[in-house]
């Protein structure tokens, strides 16, 4: 049963619509994450949903009620910004503590609360520290107990690790997830990190461009890609136009400019004899083969152009003849592989490559 | 006026590398004499007659006499000079900070059209000189103004319905016309720089609009607006030529009292003991201000312009900024436009017969020389003061600049005190200091540039120091590896860049000399007036054709300050001015 509705919701900016016809849903206590890259309008659908600015156009309902004419102090939303807005004239206990002062709690109360919500982002002790004195990864915290304090209905967190750096980043990316869940809130997580919303998200929504690409759980994002673009974005950088010319029941053959290969990953679509596709090739497909290959082996030979070890797997690009390039993670040992310059012969498992519809220009 | 503001956003570890290089550039090669300059000039034309000041006032015969002291404490009169001085700059400052809020609120958060033209218009009013505004609201409101003659005829009245002429209510009105700016400058200008995101968390975590400005936007405001309120309070207690003109006989503030006791009634000791009072109270208040400035600590998570404004798009949006955009062209801009108008008035129609009489010297006329002596005179003046005050402060920016040294942290508020001490006590001061050997300069003309200058010198140093700190070292290095010589470097890479600065501070010296008033009223010679001057003495005459000349006068007087102005807002450097 969904608790938030979002309905074609639509705000323009001179020509440009941002977002454009959104549409999803939210489960209570899931967390969706909005995924896309920097200016597709994931910030001001956030915005929009806390009523901070207005839709041309759509609707938000929150447990079955539009939320149209409630003023944003009386939605009883939460949203961290990517800023954080720490009151900078007040410490961590008065910063968190506003929320519930507004509710007009006893003290006693917001005392105990803001206690709990210190402890439970790590932060005890920390009551009287001046907020500006803080380390970016302490600023984040408290602006997440702030924003947990007065136990929102609806949590949005707009790029809530956008600011700190790589490691303090992984590691946070994990404890928000525990922290969330554990709270049990609702939450809409905004992030251009595909890496961030797989680790913290329930459901992903991808968005380009002030639209809706694609949306369902992060595992189903990434094994079926609706688009190009989503699988891009997602760094499935293998995309080749291919034709297919022969079809078989959960399986396809497609003729492409490395050769002809065979396919068990149809996915979603519905493909029929001689259309054009855009073939995908998982990084994860290939595995290296030392002796010659067999005609119908999905194999394809090129120039061994970069070689990387890392760590637990080999990071490798070929170029083939027809100029194309390819990169793939192989599981190997340093001696299966040829030098740099050498031909390589790979063969590609069916099943880690699929078709996705060609773009139209 | 806003260094504070600017301070704050410049990168400190690029600041302090460029210091190490000015403090080694100007140390090594500039001549010890010439940095000696603007401290001598300071010393004889600044504190040696202050020091003047103190000694005629408790030691008027040689040896001390608290006669005078005891007079000011005896006598309630002096007392209530000091109250009205007091509460008329209290109500003064509240009521501009209440006018201008909603005015710095609609600058900080909103983008509409004409909005730098208006920004630009709203500081024409500060940079008039106090005779003209006082002109302006004679024009617009006194008994002779358009709207009280249109009122008369309409409904047969025989004397002028609007009579603010002499009453505390022209004086409150003209000083908010004067200072609505400030407020409008410093506050709207931090506020524009505050991050929206504050208010907006405040407003998610359940608080209404006005509980998250109270809360979190007014605190965070509160340097700013504070030192915005001093500010105005200070200028308003200092207020002179408004008040002595609009004010009238009943009216007195310190300032106005000074000049009485010395022009009129001739109590010199006396004068010398309000000087004193004054020079203290305004000192005070000065540090407090500068102290107020440097408790910047709290870090403001400032934000550039554009990503906290927005195009008002409700009603309410459009209705407020509509609003205040009337408000600001009645009150800022009616006076000055009446004056226009009203110079141009003959009592049957339009002419230019005012400017015409300007040239021509009548008999029984308050000069001994056609009118248009005056505006000679004025723009030789201007003309010395621009060149002393340059000269005099670049060199003055060149100390400043090397912050490293001890010598320019003591300099710094020493150079700004000019400022905070009132032109009629520095009037005041020569007339009793300059007048007698070894420095007897009260006949020469000089004396008023020189004066003129003092006033101007704080202005120039700040034009010129934000920029001059601004150059890259490098720049200078690499001009000096390539071949140049120190003379050269400073001809060829600090002078073009620091050109434009020395333009706005010329500007800023012209039109502070061409307006100056308090401190010309006292010392210059009734045979060699300047505009100002002229205006008074035209105001205080009798007929319309005095009254006509003087608001032709004026009328020229804001032109060329107007002209002025506008073309410094052209010249500076983005928002690098300090002030």
């Amino acid at each position: 049963m969904p608790i938030l509705e979002i309905h074609h919701l639509t705000k323009s900016y001179g020509d440009e619509r941002f977002p454009d016809d959104i549409s999803f849903t939210v489960n209570e206590g899931e967390i969706v994450c909005l995924l896309g890259p920097s200016g597709c309008g994931k910030t001001t659908l956030l915005r929009i949903i806390a009523g901070l600015e207005t839709a041309d156009a759509g609707q938000v309902l929150f447990a079955g009620r539009d939320v149209r004419d409630v003023p944003v102090h009386h939605r009883n939303f939460g949203l961290m910004f990517q800023d954080y807005a720490l009151f900078p004239h007040k410490n961590v206990f008065e910063n968190v503590a506003f929320g519930l002062r507004m509710m007009h709690l006893p003290r006693t109360e917001v005392e105990t609360r803001v206690r709990e919500v210190l402890e439970l982002v790590g932060l005890s002790g920390f009551e009287e520290r001046d907020v500006n004195l803080l380390s970016g990864g302490e600023q984040q915290r408290v602006a997440l107990a702030r924003s947990l304090a007065p136990r929102p209905r609806l949590l949005m967190l707009d790029e809530p690790l956008g600011s700190l750096d790589r490691t303090l980043r992984e590691r946070l990316m994990n404890e928000l997830r525990a922290i969330l869940k554990g709270v049990g809130v609702t939450a809409i997580y905004v992030t251009h990190d595909q890496e961030e919303a797989f680790t913290v998200a329930d459901r992903v929504v991808i968005m380009n461009h002030g639209r809706k690409v694609q949306e369902g759980t992060p595992q189903d994002v990434y094994q079926n890609p609706a688009t190009e673009f989503v699988a891009r974005f997602l760094g499935l950088t293998n995309l080749l136009p291919g034709k297919v010319v022969g079809v078989g029941k959960g399986h396809a053959e497609v003729e492409t400019e490395i050769g002809r290969l065979e396919i068990s990953n149809l996915g979603i679509g519905n493909w029929e004899l001689g259309v054009e596709a855009t073939v995908l090739i998982r990084p994860e497909a290939a595995g290296v083969i030392t002796e010659s290959p067999l005609a119908d082996d999905n194999a394809i030979v090129g120039t061994l152009v970069e070689r990387s070890f890392r760590g637990g797997y080999y990071r490798l690009v070929i170029r083939h003849a027809s100029g194309l390039h390819l990169s793939f993670t192989v599981q190997a040992i340093s001696e299966s592989l040829p030098p740099l310059g050498a031909s390589i012969c790979l063969s590609l498992r069916s099943e880690a490559i699929s078709l996705l519809p060609r773009v139209q220009n | 006026m806003n260094e504070w503001m600017n301070g704050r956003m410049m990168n400190d570890k690029h600041l302090l590398f460029a210091y190490s290089h000015i403090r080694t550039f100007t140390i090594r090669y500039s001549p010890f004499a010439i940095r000696l300059l603007p401290l001598v000039f300071l010393a004889v034309f600044f504190f040696y007659p202050l020091l003047a000041i103190f000694r005629l006032s408790l030691a008027p015969q040689g040896h001390l006499d608290l006669a005078a002291p005891a007079k000011l404490v005896s006598t309630t009169y002096y007392a209530r000079t000091l109250w009205f001085t007091t509460w008329q700059a209290t109500v003064s400052t509240l009521l501009t900070v209440i006018l201008a809020m909603p005015g710095a609120y609609i600058f900080a958060r909103y983008r509409f059209p004409g909005k730098s033209l208006l920004q630009a218009l709203t500081t024409v009013p500060f940079v008039m000189p106090t005779i003209v505004v006082a002109a302006a609201f004679n024009a617009l409101l006194g008994p002779r103004s358009h709207l009280n003659l249109a009122l008369m005829a309409l409904f047969g009245l025989q004397r002028p319905p609007i009579n603010l002429q002499h009453t505390i209510w022209i004086i409150l009105l003209a000083h908010v016309f004067y200072n609505y700016t400030v407020v409008l400058r410093i506050v709207g200008g931090f506020w524009a720089n505050l991050n929206p995101r504050l208010e907006e968390a405040a407003r998610l975590l359940g608080a209404d609009s006005w509980r998250a400005f109270w809360q979190v936007t007014l605190p965070l405001l509160a340097p700013a607006l504070v030192a915005a309120a001093l500010l105005v309070f200070i200028f308003c207690f200092t207020s002179f030529g408004v008040v002595l003109i609009l004010g009238g006989p009943r009216f007195a503030t310190l300032e106005v009292e000074i000049y009485r006791q010395t022009v009129h009634l001739f109590n010199l000791p006396l004068a010398a003991t309000l000087s004193l009072a004054q020079i203290t109270l305004t000192l005070a208040m000065t540090s407090v201000y500068t102290r107020l400035q440097a408790r910047t600590a709290r870090p403001l998570q400032l934000r550039p312009q554009q990503t906290t404004q927005r195009w008002p798009t409700t009603w309410r949006d459009r209705a407020l900024v509509g609003g205040n955009v009337v408000f600001m062209v009645v009150l800022l801009l009616t006076p000055l436009l009446a004056l226009a108008e009203r110079s141009l008035w003959t009592g049957r129609g339009y002419a230019l017969t005012n400017y015409s009489e300007l040239f021509v010297n009548r008999r029984g006329s308050v000069f001994f020389v056609p009118p248009v002596e005056a505006v000679r005179n004025s723009l030789a003046f201007a003309a010395l003061t621009v060149g002393l005050a340059l000269v005099l402060g670049v060199i003055g920016a060149y100390l400043l600049a090397d912050r490293k040294s001890r010598l320019s942290r003591w300099l710094d508020p020493i150079f700004m005190l000019p400022l905070g001490t009132s032109a009629v006590t520095l009037g005041f001061g020569y007339i009793i200091a300059l007048d007698r050997p070894p420095l007897n300069l009260r006949t020469s003309p000089l004396l008023i540039p020189i004066a003129h200058t003092l006033v101007a010198f704080p202005f120039v140093v700040r034009a010129v120091l934000p920029v001059l700190r601004g150059i890259h070292p490098h720049l200078r290095e690499s001009a000096s590896v390539l071949g140049a010589s120190p003379a050269r470097v400073w001809r060829e890479i600090d002078l073009p860049i620091v050109s434009r600065a020395l333009l706005v501070g010329a500007v800023f010296a012209f039109t502070i000399s061409m307006g100056e008033f308090g401190a010309t009223s006292l010392i210059a010679r009734p045979q060699m007036p300047t505009m100002p001057i002229a205006i008074y003495r035209f105001l205080g005459q009798p007929g319309a054709l005095n009254y006509g000349q003087a608001l032709a006068m004026s009328t020229l007087l804001m032109l060329v300050c107007a002209m002025g102005f506008l073309s410094i807002e052209r010249f500076r450097y983005g928002e690098v001015g300090e002030f």
